[in-house]
Order: structure tokens, then C-alpha cells, then sequence
């Protein structure tokens, strides 16, 4: 029955644009799922103890180097996403292998990758020449605006398929990442990292593996952003209220469970549409105070997140705390 | 001396006045974080009230400076004490991370609660202070007070630290917190106590800060994780390689802003504290494990 | 002097002391021996307030200790040397010995203190500015001796001393212990090594699996098969 469930609920969410076509409910809808798809790719790192403040950076090189690439140099998105890609998980490679080499964790480890996050948004405005800097950067419309070439479209529901597609990649990855042999390397190296070593996990390797992973799908998170909304700034996609942000929406949502990040997107941005909607400009800053206090209230007495707790796992330890390996239902 | 030269001394020396400002930012936060390991995400946003509450009580309400400099400091402290009783306390069991993730809660609450109440203009205490001039060189008289309070601080925390009993209870309750029973301390106090003299110099920073810069609810963003780079650079725990650490990121902020943009600064500052982590992760003043 | 009472305690649903009744008397060093997991540790924890009992009552010369805050009763003269030394690693000997000298009454004292200290150990003068954490297993124990002494307690609780340490230190230790008794201090000592302990403690309890199972003079424990069977189960 369960099988058929998520069947069922996919055929549904495949058809929903097909029977209801308002633009704005659709818009949200492709908003909820891009961010879904970033929440879900950092949690990739997360839910292993590698706690990254980073990932805003690599979000950034995703939207960037695309709408350069396509800006300055011609390229289509087919080539140029591939590039932001390589472009991320270079950079993660770089950082991230001296990083476990040296056994950098914890506290470390998150502050060298905001550090990173940091240099990646200094850079972009540093170079507003080319970038526009903290005005922000369009990728040049091609032919009218709905092109399979230059991967931009005007109709929503074309965007709301391929939005859905990625995101559903996105949980198929997390679904094969957490049947592998990685899945228990990495929880036995969160648990006690010189025992896996001892027990012959390459502990290096393994790290690198995830993380490389993870930045290139955040990457493709942020280049999906540009196509999409057609305008990149630095804050919007990179910097550390990005990175921040990316944190706390997968630990509201439930860290360990796949469906976790996106229903922290779907509070984060719902919540953020409603108090606009309800208080219009006064609404500025409400969102995020109710957010905040929501933070700290979940942390102290919901630490498994909203779907964690419902689905009531056997995880007994707040997240991101080295986690037991053991075999949960899914 | 050229003009050339003129500009490289006058980057250096305000690069060193720089410092004193960030070494007076990381004296709070080396305190909680570096010597009784709780992590206070939110340690800018704290600096932050309280430049508003500089700004309010001087500008607004023409509360002499003085006084209101003291009702900084003391709020603040209030407030850092708040803060560990309604987050930090119930979190000292978990993971670190949660602190983290509590403490970073707040720092959007108080971002948000700043814009609410008080708008997102920026605003200015109004107070002009001499800048001084050297041959040349323009000093800013405000960063040259930041710098003696840094100092200053420095000392008495230091002094604090190694002459008192309770800042030898302070330096030890991260290494053995259940123990410390048996000697006679009351864990909870020092706590507490660490907090309020974290928050203290948190607003202590304030009023200084208030003095160069504007403040509006986002101004925490721009030297919060420096504040942190700094700390973790400089050794958590390590005033005086904290102190070190501020100039060197001051000078690489302000010789990149020399020679390139401003944000080239920051780049090369990110940069070096990344390499030193591969480098010296104890810190800069750590001798080579 | 100190007085046990049908003490319970144990750790949330298990629990580790039944109905334990003890005494130490003035002038007196008392001994608890009994294998591995017997519940020692645990009952020098509750002693010290690091566990409250779930029942029972403790009383340190007629002091109520279950009414009395933990941190303050190393003010009612106990001071408690834990399992496995505990000390500082980071701060320096002579840190650790002035955090031991953290209670009020005992700070006025604190150059005499720590002058006894030294006298005591020499070796720890030579290392009051090494940190406490790259001392040898030896060197710490000491320093964690000394740290208790600081307090100028009336009773010592030693949990453990030998724990860790090569035979010859073990016999440095237990030398200590006498010379520390004959200073006029009382002495509470959990053990394993039962050898040790007999030869300078009055008196003895034997403790298997949470209960006292033979008390009495350490002459008569050690002539006594209980022990061996205690620990051996033969």
C-alpha cells in the first residue's frame, strides 16, 4: 500500500499543472520545489555530522557561473550547467580535502565553509564589472523567451515539470545514498571517526565523496534559480543568510529523513508568502522573527524537526549529533 | 616621503587602529566561545542592540554619553545573561551544533525584531569625533579609543582570568564540567557570570562601534563572522592570539582595500584564515603539534 | 563521623546501591572493597552529591548532606578525589591545586595549603607550571591528592587510587595515604586492589552487586574467605 501511495501522490503532483493552471499557486509551487532540492542537497552532508555553513557559496557558483557563462561566452545552459557543476565540486574538492586530511571538523569545519561562503560572495561583488555585483545579474532573454537551447521558458507549467523532475532526482539520490555502503561509512565516521578508520573506511574518501555531491547538486539548485527567475543577486542566492537559512529549514523540516527538507521549504516559504500577503509591506521582517522564534523553540524541545517527530524515529539524540547507525523505516 | 608611501602607512596604521576594533568585537565572544565553549551565533546582533540602545538614549533622548555608555554595557550583559538562561541553559547536555542552531534562531528573531521596530534605515549616533591628522595622514580618533579599550579589556579580562578564583572556575568549567562540584563550585553562576561579562563586552564593543559606524538591524552580518574567523584564528581561549589575529585580518582587510576593492580585502583575509586552519588549526600563536 | 543509611541510588531505571549502611568514625580510615561493577563509584558519587540518593539519608557530623546543595559539601569537610583523577588537562598543577582551594573558607588558608601540598609532593613543586593533562598517570594522581587536600578536609574520599598505575606508584600512593592518616585525616577508600587497602585502612566493607555483604577489622577481612569469594565466586 505504501508503494502505491507515493505512486499515486507522484501521478498527482505530475498532473496538477495540467488541471489548475493558476500562475501564482504554480509559482510558489516552483519556488517550494527549487528550494527543496537545495534544502535536500546540503542535507546530504548534514545528516552525516558534516554541519557546512557553505553552501551559499556553492549555490552561488551554480547561478553565476551559468548566467556567465551564458552572458559573456555564448553558451548554452546544456554546457554552461555542467560547468557550474564541475565549478563546485572543484571548489569543494579544494576545500574539503585539506579539510579532512587534517582532520577539521566540527566548529572548524563550519566556519572554514563560511569562511568559503564569504569569499564566494566577496568575489562576486568584487567584480561587478562582469557581475553586476550587489545590483544583481540577468541572463540576456533569448528569442521571444521560451527556448529548449538557451533553457529558458515563459510557461510555468513547462518550469513546474522540469522543477518537480529535479526535485524528485533529488530524493532518488538521497533514497540511493542512504541503501549504500556510504550511508554506514559515514555514520560509523560521525560516530567515532579513529574507529572507522581502524575498521578500514577510508575515511577521506568517503567525506569527499559526500560533500562533492553535495555541492554539485546545490550548485544545479542555484542554476535552476537563475533560469528560472531570470535575475541573480549575491544575497539571494549566496552569502551566509543562505547558507543559514539552508541549516535551519532542513532542522525544522527533520534532518534525517528524506522528505524532511522539503517540508522545511514548504513552512519556510509558505509562512514567508502568507505574512506578505496578510501584511503586505509591514510584513517586513515578520516572517523571520516568527521563523526565529520557531528555531529556537524546535531545537530546545523538537530537535528530530516536524516530520522526524511525526514519524517518530529512533534517533533519541537532538540532530546533527553523531548519529547511531541503524536502520530506520523509511 | 611620496605620496605613494604616504597612503601604504596611513592604510597600515589605520589597519592597526582596525584591529583594535575587532580585538575589542572578539574579546566577548573569545570569552564564551573560546574559554567556556558555548556558541553564541547571535554575539553581532547583541552588539547591535546595543548600538541601537546607544543611539536612543543619546540622540533620541539626550542621555549623556557617558551614562549612556554605562546603561549599554549593562543592558547588554542583561541580556547575555537572558539569553544562556532561555537557550544555552537547556542545550549544554546536546551537541554543540544545537547551540549553534538556537543561538542562530535568535540572531533572525533579533534581525527581524530590530526591523520591525525600528526600520532599516541607517542611523547615525551624530556625534562627530576629531580625526586627526599626521603628517598627512588622516587617523580616526574614534578607532584609536576602540583600540585603548581593546587593550584595556584585554587586560582586565586576562587578569581576571588568571588572578581570580572565579575566572580559574571560568577556565575550567569547559574541560570538566561535572567535577566542578566537588570543589566547592556552583556551575550554574559561572555561567551565568560569564554571560553577563560576555554581554558586557558585547556592549562595550557597542558603544564604540556606535561611534564610527551607522546601525541598522542587518549591520551584525558585516563583522559577525569575522568576529568568529578571529577567534577560532587567533585559538579559542587565546586573548592575546586573538589580539594578534584582529591586526593581522585588519591589515589584510585594509592593504587589500589599498591596492584593490574593498571586497578583495575581505577575500585575501577569508583566504589566509582558511590556509591557517590547514596550516595551524590551534591557532596562530599555537606551537606546531 | 560520616553516616550512611539505607542509601538506594542508582542511574534512572538501574539501579546500583541497596540499602547500603555504612560509618566512618573519627580518627578513622575506612576501606570498600569488592569487585568490578559493585557499585563503589557510585557510592563515593552519592557521598559527594554528584548523585542524589533515591532513599536513604547521608549525615557528615550530624549535617544533613541530602538537604545540603551539592557544591556545597565539600564546605561540610568532604573533599573527593573521583575515579580516574579528573583533572584539569589544560591549566597548569599549581591551577588545579588553587581550584581546589576554591571554597570560601578554605581561600584565607591558601599559601599554607598549598605550602602542606608541596611538602607532601615534592615532585609537584618541580611541576607547578607543567600542564596537568602531560603528566604521567602517577604525577596526576598525586596532584589530584593534592587538589582534594587544598580544601583542608576532614574527610578524603579516594575513589580509585590505584586505577591505571604500575605497581610500584600504586605502592608510592597507598604510603601517601598512610603518612596523609597520620596527619589526623580521615579517609574513605574505594578499591579493587585489596591488598593495598587493607594494610592502611581500620577498617573494611565488602560490597558486591550494589549491597554490603561483610564488614569488619582488616585483619579479620583479610584472614576471611569471603573476599575470595566475592571476587572470585568460588
Amino acid at each position: 500500500m505504501k508503494r502505491y501511495l507515493g505512486w499515486i501522490a507522484g501521478a498527482a503532483l505530475v498532473a496538477l499543472p495540467f488541471v489548475y493552471h493558476a500562475p501564482y499557486p504554480l509559482h510558489i509551487l516552483i519556488v517550494i520545489l527549487i528550494w527543496s532540492f537545495a534544502y535536500t542537497s546540503w542535507s546530504m552532508m548534514g545528516r552525516f555530522g558534516l554541519v557546512s555553513l557553505g553552501h551559499g557559496g556553492f549555490m552561488g557558483i551554480g547561478a553565476y557561473v551559468t548566467a556567465l557563462g551564458w552572458n559573456h561566452l555564448g553558451l548554452t545552459p546544456w554546457i554552461g550547467i555542467p560547468l557550474a557543476l564541475l565549478a563546485g565540486g572543484v571548489l569543494a574538492v579544494l576545500v574539503a580535502y585539506p579539510c579532512f586530511r587534517f582532520r577539521i571538523t566540527g566548529h572548524y569545519f563550519a566556519l572554514v565553509t563560511l569562511a568559503l561562503s564569504g569569499i564566494v560572495l566577496q568575489v562576486i561583488t568584487a567584480t561587478r564589472d562582469h557581475t553586476g555585483g550587489s545590483l544583481g545579474y540577468t541572463p540576456i532573454r533569448y528569442q521571444g523567451g521560451s527556448s529548449l537551447y538557451a533553457l529558458q521558458f515563459t510557461g510555468k507549467t513547462t518550469w513546474y515539470l522540469i522543477a518537480l523532475g529535479v526535485w524528485a532526482a533529488g530524493l532518488f539520490i538521497w533514497y540511493r545514498v542512504d541503501r549504500s555502503m556510504i550511508r554506514y561509512a559515514l555514520e560509523a565516521i560521525s560516530e567515532d571517526e579513529d574507529g572507522a578508520a581502524a575498521a578500514g573506511v577510508h575515511v577521506t574518501a568517503e567525506k569527499l565523496k559526500i560533500t562533492v555531491l553535495s555541492a554539485m547538486m546545490t550548485a544545479l539548485s542555484g542554476a535552476l534559480y537563475c533560469q528560472y527567475q531570470m535575475f541573480i543577486s549575491p544575497d539571494t542566492v549566496s552569502g551566509i543568510s543562505i547558507s543559514l537559512q539552508m541549516v535551519f529549514a532542513v532542522v525544522v523540516g527533520g534532518i534525517y529523513v528524506a522528505l524532511g527538507p522539503t517540508v522545511g521549504a514548504v513552512i519556510t516559504i509558505l509562512l514567508a508568502e502568507v505574512l506578505r500577503i496578510s501584511f503586505g509591506t509591514r510584513a517586513v521582517g515578520w516572517d523571520n522573527l516568527v521563523y526565529g522564534v520557531l528555531l529556537v523553540l524546535f531545537i530546545v524541545f523538537l530537535p528530530k524537526g516536524i516530520l522526524g517527530s511525526l514519524l517518530g524515529l529512533r534517533h533519541h539524540r537532538a540532530p546533527t549529533a553523531p548519529p547511531r547507525a541503524q536502520t530506520e523505516a523509511a | 616621503m611620496g605620496i605613494f608611501d604616504i597612503f601604504l602607512l596611513e592604510a597600515v596604521i589605520n589597519g592597526v587602529l582596525l584591529g583594535g576594533v575587532l580585538a575589542l568585537l572578539s574579546l566577548g565572544l573569545n570569552l564564551v566561545f573560546g574559554v567556556i565553549d558555548v556558541v553564541w551565533v547571535c554575539y553581532a546582533e547583541l552588539i547591535m542592540l546595543g548600538m541601537y540602545g546607544m543611539y536612543f538614549l543619546y540622540t533620541v533622548y539626550h542621555v549623556p554619553i557617558g551614562l549612556a555608555a554605562v546603561i549599554c554595557i549593562v543592558g547588554v550583559a542583561i541580556l547575555g545573561v537572558i539569553l544562556h538562561v532561555v537557550v544555552i541553559a537547556p542545550l549544554l547536555g546536546a551537541a554543540p551544533i544545537n547551540q549553534f542552531l538556537a543561538t542562530g534562531g535568535v540572531l533572525f528573531f533579533l534581525q527581524s525584531a530590530a526591523t520591525v521596530l525600528f526600520g532599516i534605515e541607517f542611523r547615525n549616533l551624530g556625534l562627530r569625533l576629531p580625526v586627526l591628522k599626521l603628517s598627512g595622514m588622516f587617523i580616526s580618533y574614534s578607532r584609536l579609543l576602540a583600540f585603548a579599550a581593546a587593550l584595556i579589556g584585554m587586560v582586565l579580562v586576562y587578569l581576571l582570568l588568571t588572578r581570580t578564583y572565579t575566572g580559574a572556575a571560568i577556565r575550567a568549567i569547559a574541560q570538566d564540567r561535572q567535577i566542578m562540584t566537588l570543589m566547592g563550585v556552583d556551575s550554574r553562576r559561572i555561567y551565568l557570570i560569564t554571560s553577563a561579562l560576555g554581554g558586557g563586552l558585547a556592549g562595550l564593543a557597542a558603544c564604540l562601534l556606535v561611534l564610527q559606524y551607522d546601525v541598522h538591524p542587518f549591520v551584525g552580518l558585516s563583522f559577525g563572522p569575522i568576529t568568529f574567523l578571529i577567534c577560532v584564528l587567533g585559538g579559542l581561549g587565546n586573548f592575546v592570539g586573538g589580539f594578534v589575529a584582529s591586526f593581522v585580518f585588519a591589515e589584510l582587510i585594509s592593504l587589500g582595500g589599498l591596492y584593490l576593492d574593498l571586497e578583495w580585502g575581505y577575500v585575501f583575509a577569508f583566504v589566509f584564515f582558511i590556509v591557517m586552519m590547514f596550516v595551524r588549526p590551534e591557532g596562530l600563536l599555537a606551537p606546531r603539534s | 563521623m560520616l553516616e550512611l543509611r539505607s542509601v538506594r541510588a542508582g542511574y534512572g531505571s538501574f539501579q546500583a546501591l541497596f540499602d547500603i549502611s555504612l560509618e566512618v568514625r573519627h580518627g578513622e580510615a575506612v576501606g570498600v572493597i569488592g569487585p568490578n561493577g559493585a557499585g563503589k563509584t557510585t557510592l563515593m558519587r552519592v557521598i559527594s552529591g554528584l548523585i542524589r540518593p533515591a532513599s536513604g539519608s547521608i549525615a557528615m557530623e550530624g549535617t544533613d548532606l541530602l538537604a545540603t546543595p551539592a557544591h556545597h559539601i565539600v564546605g561540610a569537610g568532604i573533599a573527593h578525589v573521583p575515579e580516574g583523577r579528573r583533572l584539569f588537562p589544560r591549566m597548569t598543577v599549581e591551577d588545579n591545586l588553587k581550584m581546589g582551594g576554591f571554597l570560601p573558607t578554605a581561600r584565607p588558608k591558601y599559601r599554607e595549603r598549598l605550602d602542606f601540598v608541596f611538602e607532601l609532593f615534592p615532585r609537584l613543586r618541580e611541576r607547578r607550571r607543567q600542564l596537568a593533562g602531560t603528566m604521567s598517570g602517577g604525577e596526576q594522581q598525586m596532584c589530584a591528592i593534592g587538589r582534594a587536600l587544598m580544601s583542608d578536609p576532614k574527610l578524603l574520599l579516594l575513589d580509585e587510587p590505584s586505577a591505571g598505575l604500575a605497581p610500584v606508584i600504586v605502592e608510592q600512593v597507598f604510603d601517601l595515604v598512610k603518612r596523609i592518616r597520620a596527619g589526623g585525616l580521615n579517609v574513605l577508600i574505594v578499591e579493587q586492589n585489596v591488598q593495598q587497602v587493607l594494610r592502611v585502612v581500620d577498617r573494611a566493607y565488602l560490597i558486591k552487586a550494589g549491597s554490603i555483604r561483610a564488614s569488619g577489622t582488616a585483619a579479620e577481612l583479610l584472614a576471611s574467605e569471603t573476599i575470595r569469594e566475592a571476587y572470585l565466586g568460588v
